[in-house]
């Protein structure tokens, strides 16, 4: 299953419910171009919302990262949502799991946006 | 478990690195590693795939990726061989180290290494090779220890 999101707001903040794998080629590609979007837009309150990725390699692993220190260049904030174990372990293995924001409840998510 | 012997010879393509994936996770989940123990050999081999595609072949046409699963009693040994100029380790950086960890690529080698008991990389100037290597820790393996 190839990656797909969908984009709701909430109190200001992008919601970005994403679901599938996020790899190498059209996952990682999807997700860049979806935080493009969004940012060319004025959008930059974003929570990714992952608890439908089901699949997550290094590619992804670095777009998230690339995700994280764009929209924060640009004056703005990007936390993580409902992490899957894997995609859970994968960053904590590789020291990540302390540089993004990590929430496990939307609500609370929403309103810890400045 | 039972001995097996599959190899695959690859174009340099991103599909093959799904395939590889694929093939990984198949093999793996018939030799009787747990669903962890499966993901975890399907992304060294996913991850290994790419850097033989990408950094190894540079997608040249013209250049395969060498894929061999041996399957033994005692472990799941994975050879990957890509026709680049040979992954030079030096250049490799440690992506934990706090420099580094907002840096968006070079985490493949480390999640080899996480995820496989044994990895050996083989750098030559005819290609890179690196073999993977994963023990039998379920029943069988049990029972071959204990009937020794």
């Amino acid at each position: 299953m190839s990656m797909k999101t969908s984009t709701r707001q909430v109190d200001g903040v992008t919601i970005v419910d994403c679901s599938g794998r996020i790899t190498l080629g059209e996952g990682s590609v999807i997700l860049r171009d979806t935080v493009r979007e969004l940012l060319s837009k004025g959008q930059k309150k974003l929570l990714l919302n992952l608890g439908e990725v089901t699949y997550i390699d290094s590619s992804g692993i670095g777009e998230l990262v690339s995700a994280f220190t764009t929209v924060r260049n640009q004056g703005g904030e990007l936390k993580l949502l409902n992490l899957t174990k894997k995609v859970h372990d994968l960053l904590q293995i590789t020291k990540l799991y302390t540089v993004f924001d990590v929430r496990d409840d939307e609500a609370g998510a929403v309103k810890a946006f400045n | 478990m039972t001995e097996l012997r599959v190899s695959y010879t690859l174009d340099s393509t991103l599909e093959t690195v799904d395939n590889a994936e694929q093939a990984a996770s198949r093999i793996a989940a018939e030799a009787g590693f747990d669903e962890d123990e499966v993901m975890q050999i399907s992304m060294a081999v996913r991850e290994a795939a790419v850097n033989a595609v990408l950094h190894g072949n540079a997608y040249d046409p013209g250049k395969k990726v060498k894929l061999d699963f041996e399957r033994s009693a005692n472990d799941l040994i994975i050879t990957i061989r890509d026709q680049g100029k040979g992954l030079d380790l030096e250049k490799i950086p440690d992506p934990l180290a706090p420099e580094n960890l907002l840096k968006t690529s070079g985490r493949g080698i480390f999640l080899i290494r996480s995820f496989m008991d044994e990895v050996q990389i083989l750098p030559s100037q005819t290609g890179t090779e690196i073999k993977l290597v994963k023990h039998v820790h379920g029943p069988s393996a049990d029972v071959k220890e204990a009937s020794q």
